[in-house]
């Protein structure tokens, strides 16, 4: 316990760790602290950008920070008419949300009734279910495509929402959720004369908030962060989200810098929110979707 | 649909109590409260996810161009176009560099972060939080930072101005293949955003694993260090490697938003998917090609799915 623990194959035993190796302890915080530095660097680039003016983004210098920052650079953004930001803020948080909200209840209730209804075809369902998680998502966008057009959907929140909410990854979780929900309360709300329907919205769902919670986070982060989906339906810039309005940017002929890093600040706000106030269920949501992979 | 009653009294023996009574009329029958439950779901996953790969199947035995309703059948043409394609050939090398070096890179990344976390004392759920939050951050968001900050081809680029200070030229990181820096552009943006969500499932094994384990290792000589993390971690940590290391394969197969973003107008540098975008939407609008790539790409992540869980033994290993 005397040398310092080289960081890529430390010992991984808390307890153990002597009072005394003070070499150890500092060595492990020096190399922790130098590896969080450097995941703040993409975020300190946004902020600092995102406060600057353009000289000062493009001078002969680097900049730590501004010497005055640029707050009026918000104010500017939304009066910007090259690209309508706020409206891109205002069609992802549509989205986002009623992708959340649809998820959660039609994900939710196909889980349940898969999990807990008797049905002598259950299984097989559920097994058509298992089959579309063979199939990557992604990979499917060129059929998906062209149903949502023949459909008439392209450019609307429809063609952005509906596709996206039958998850078959989302009604397993839920499903292997409900499972393991004890049987005790239900059955004593059978008693109570509740059907199934009653005894799901009155008895389960208040009693499973926490995992209703984790999903819903996983669901909002990955409806605002969505890429590949939006750009294809989005076509028209009214039905830009967030994330085609920053692509946008990357190719258009004109360059505001101090306008770019303030949109990408304000684009990932509400996720750092979600993240400072939700991360418990945000950790659990990991932790139950990454574990079946 | 059966409006019986009596379905309630035919559940299986394995139930473990009996109901109290089945319930009369169509609210008790369990056959309607199925579907019920079930049939939005369902019906929503035969008309969005079903139907597209049906049609998609269907489409890639036609000449399908700029139209999704064809007529003249191809057989196996558009399968035959897309295999000899080098374009569509050179996007699957594409993917296979970059999962040769993200996926190793965010593995051994992500496993020494959760090391290093784990073993903390104070400011643990600080250091947990720090990594974990670039996952908050878009690929598109990334992208915009990583191309136009800090691998800004230009002067005034974060890596620029810092090979400046000792006398480097300014480096074209994206805008030129040869050498390829594009790829240091892109893998590490990648290890930067998912690192930490692999560091959450890892802690999560770690903190599984039985300290007895630890302290028998002692008891029997064992040094601690190497010696412990090659001979009791590592091995304990077994399948969530194997599920970590699958989900990256299946996470850098589906990767588009980066690449597109990144090298937006570039010829090098495509992976599968965008390359199936710019067959499918792109000028030509070739559905049936794109349909073909579509099937052919899903067949490979399948055989490779399947191969990686035999070949690392998915399901076995230590399971408690």
């Amino acid at each position: 316990m005397t040398a310092t623990v080289p960081p890529v194959a430390p010992v991984d035993r808390p307890r153990r760790v002597k009072r005394g190796s003070v070499i150890g302890n500092t060595g492990l915080y020096v190399s922790i602290g130098v590896a969080a530095l450097l995941f703040l660097v993409p975020f300190y680039l946004i902020v600092r950008n995102a406060l600057s003016t353009d000289p000062e983004i493009t001078g002969e210098n680097w900049k730590f920070f501004p010497a005055n920052p640029q707050w009026g650079n918000f104010t500017e953004l939304f009066h910007d008419t090259t690209v309508d930001f706020g409206r891109s803020l205002f069609n992802s948080a549509v989205v986002a949300v009623l992708i959340t909200v649809g998820t959660l209840l039609v994900c939710s209730l196909a889980g349940y009734g898969l999990a807990r209804i008797p049905y002598k075809h259950a299984n097989k369902i559920f097994y058509m279910v298992l089959g579309t998680l063979m199939v990557p998502p992604a990979v499917t966008f060129v059929p998906s495509f062209v149903l949502v057009s023949s459909l008439g959907w392209v450019d609307s929140y429809r063609g952005l929402v509906i596709p996206v909410l039958f998850s078959g990854f989302a009604c397993f979780l839920f499903r292997q959720y409900f499972l393991g929900f004890p049987r005790e309360l239900e059955e004593a709300a059978r008693v109570d004369g509740l059907g199934y329907w009653g005894a799901y919205w009155r008895i389960v769902v208040p009693n499973s908030l926490n995992f209703f919670a984790a999903i819903a986070t996983i669901t909002f982060i990955s409806g605002w962060n969505a890429f590949l989906w939006p750009l294809v339906i989005g076509q028209d810039p009214s039905a830009w989200t967030v994330q085609i309005a920053l692509s946008s940017y990357m190719t258009n002929q004109v360059v505001n810098f101090h306008l770019i890093f303030m949109a990408t600040a304000i684009s990932i706000l509400p996720l750092v929110f979600v993240f400072l106030f939700l991360q418990r269920w945000l950790v659990q949501g990991v932790a139950q979707t990454g574990i079946k992979g | 649909m059966s409006t019986t009653t009596t379905r309630g009294v035919a559940r299986p023996a394995s139930a473990k109590a009996s109901p109290a009574r089945p319930r009369r009329g169509l609210r008790g029958s369990s056959t309607f409260n199925f579907w019920l439950f079930t049939s939005p779901f369902l019906i929503g996953l035969t008309v969005f996810v079903y139907v597209p790969i049906g049609w998609s199947l269907w489409l890639s035995f036609f000449e399908a161009r700029f139209t999704v309703t064809p007529s003249k059948f191809v057989g196996f043409d558009n399968y035959w176009q897309m295999l000899q394609d080098s374009k569509f050939t050179g996007s699957l090398v594409t993917f296979t560099v970059f999962a040769a070096f993200i996926v190793p890179a965010t593995w051994a990344l992500s496993l020494g972060l959760a090391l290093l976390v784990n073993r903390l004392r104070f400011m643990k759920a600080f250091f947990r939080s720090v990594f974990f939050l670039p996952t908050a951050c878009s690929y598109v968001a990334a992208a915009l930072v990583w191309k136009m900050s800090m691998f800004s081809g230009v002067r005034f680029g974060l890596m620029n101005t810092i090979l400046g200070w000792f006398g480097v030229e300014n480096i074209a990181w994206l805008a030129n293949p040869d050498p390829p820096w594009y790829w240091l552009v892109i893998v590490t943006l990648r290890l930067w955003l998912q690192a930490g969500f692999y560091m959450i499932l890892f802690l999560a094994a770690l903190q599984n694993i039985p300290p007895e384990l630890y302290e028998a290792a002692a008891i029997d000589g064992a040094k601690p260090g190497w010696q412990t993390f090659r001979h009791i971690t590592l091995p304990q940590l077994r399948a969530t490697s194997t599920a970590v290391i699958l989900l990256l394969v299946i996470a850098a197969y589906q990767a588009f938003d980066e690449f597109f973003n990144l090298l937006a107008k570039t010829t090098w540098g495509r992976p599968p998917l965008v390359e199936l975008y710019y067959t499918a939407l792109g000028e030509s609008q070739d559905y049936g090609e794109g349909s073909a790539g579509a099937v052919i790409l899903t067949l490979l992540i399948l055989i490779v799915t399947l191969v990686q869980g035999k070949f690392l033994g998915f399901g076995r290993g230590d399971d408690k």
